[in-house]
């Protein structure tokens, strides 16, 4: 158990945005006062990755028989369905709850340890939710764009989340053998990242500002998963501009 | 150590994967051969015939799986363009400096952007396999006359969202043309906006054009 961790990273995030309160620059976007930092630790993000995660992860995407690679995404899928499971709770989602529920009873029993998919052939679909949604879901904005070190895009809201609630519950962190731990969080980091191979350079062949496209996408991705897809229509700005020819 | 990723990082991630998958949807769908020769009542059936069509199509183009960039450029750009309103994508896009910007100045705005475009939907074309394609219900009256056409990319894990927004349009070889397109909640025109603005403001609409030049540039000088 590593619970003192929590306050601890809290801290860090919290620090580190108090710090950036300064770093607005002057055409800031409002969804992004942060913006100088963010771009920073973007790039410190980019870095990282381009020189230890992604070299590791082509290797096992290379190198590990597809069968185990689909265990393995499987079994770290059937984790995250029990946190989605609680999240569609505390949403009051009665059938997702109850879906998501079934997922894991299905898939740790009939599909061991949820290394096979099972719920999914049986048309139980995932329904993935985390703090930061149900916060949301509830009417909390997300406030303004973070990036985080290490983890990525994310916002006010959902960063906090994740720091104080997403991952004090994480079940990999409960395992009490230190070097299991260490290596099933390894494995679960490696895992995701092969299955971005081949998708990464499209976000910088598509974009002209990748870290712009990037933010824009996630605050559209987020409010999307907040509305379970089906998010009301915002004005569409371009109708009225550019009407065609009727 | 702690660990690095808690599980909504897991879904952000998949995000780019899917989203990509997405991608391959909008190409399959552009690079079916399709013969649109009488208008489609619907737009869900507008939608579900180029998508039939074109999946047999690129399953069986072995220069397509194997990833032909300037064959599957020239496809999407002899079979998509027909279908999309390229003019409403780009001036949504480029939002209130549309306006501002010459006849001139649209016209290689569009042939950029279209440029981006095209060369992106190739590159996802290499990741081609045994995804199918689901259109959803309607959700439109009608006599509506534009729609979101909402479908689903289904392949090896989770399935990913792709939406179209179509509007009637008599001219078309179809009678519809797609001008948004979302995937996995993310409108891709509407993603463009802000970066867009800002090179504008920053340098004006002729920046945005060298700016998406130079993207592209990298773009073919990388082969991707």
């Amino acid at each position: 158990m590593k619970r003192w961790f929590a306050p601890l990273q809290m801290f860090v995030c919290v620090t580190s945005l108090l710090l950036a309160g300064c770093a607005t620059g002057p055409n800031a976007n409002p969804k992004d006062p942060l913006e100088p930092m963010n771009r920073s630790i973007s790039r410190f993000n980019d870095v990282l990755d381009d020189n230890v995660l992604k070299p590791v992860a082509t290797g096992y995407k290379n190198n590990v028989p597809d069968l185990v690679q689909t265990g393995v995404r499987n079994v770290f899928n059937n984790l995250s369905d029990i946190w989605s499971t609680v999240n569609n709770g505390l949403q009051l989602k009665g059938r997702d709850t109850v879906e998501s529920l079934a997922r894991v009873v299905v898939n740790t029993t009939v599909g061991i340890y949820g290394l096979f998919d099972v719920a999914s052939h049986l048309n139980l679909e995932r329904h993935p939710e985390d703090f930061g949604q149900t916060l949301g879901y509830w009417g909390m904005p997300s406030g303004p764009y973070v990036v985080l070190p290490l983890f990525g895009p994310s916002s006010v809201r959902d960063g906090v989340s994740t720091f104080s609630v997403d991952m004090p519950n994480d079940l990999v962190r409960q395992i009490d053998h230190a070097p299991t731990r260490y290596a099933t969080t390894g494995l679960r980091l490696v895992n995701r990242r092969a299955s971005l191979l081949g998708a990464s350079n499209m976000l910088e062949g598509a974009s002209i500002d990748k870290y712009a496209f990037t933010r824009d996408a996630y605050f559209q991705y987020r409010r999307s998963q907040i509305y379970d897809g089906n998010p009301p229509e915002e004005e569409d700005p371009d109708t009225s501009q550019v009407a065609p020819p009727r | 150590m702690k660990p690095l990723f808690s599980h909504h990082i897991t879904s952000r991630r998949g995000l780019v994967k899917q989203f990509l998958r997405g991608f391959l949807g909008f190409v399959l769908l552009g690079t079916a051969q399709v013969s649109m020769a009488t208008p489609d009542a619907s737009a869900d059936a507008f939608i579900k015939r180029l998508t039939d069509e074109l999946l047999v199509t690129v399953k069986a183009d072995k220069s397509i799986l194997s990833g032909d960039i300037n064959k599957i450029s020239a496809l999407v750009d002899q079979r998509v363009m027909p279908h999309v309103n390229f003019q409403r994508m780009t001036a949504s896009a480029v939002g209130p400096g549309w306006r501002q910007a010459t006849p001139e100045q649209q016209k290689r705005l569009q042939e950029e952007f279209k440029a981006l475009l095209v060369r992106t939907y190739a590159g996802a074309v290499n990741q081609v396999n045994d995804q199918t394609i689901v259109v959803k219900p309607l959700r439109a009256s009608p006599d509506d006359k534009e729609v979101i056409v909402r479908t689903e990319v289904r392949g090896k894990g989770d399935p990913t969202q792709l939406d179209y927004r179509v509007e009637k349009a008599p001219d078309a070889p179809a009678g519809w043309r797609i001008y948004n397109l979302n995937v996995l909640g993310v409108w891709l025109v509407d993603n463009y906006r802000t970066q867009f603005a800002a090179e504008i403001n920053a340098k004006g609409v002729d920046g945005l054009i060298a700016s998406l030049a130079e993207r592209n540039k990298t773009n073919r000088a990388a082969g991707k």
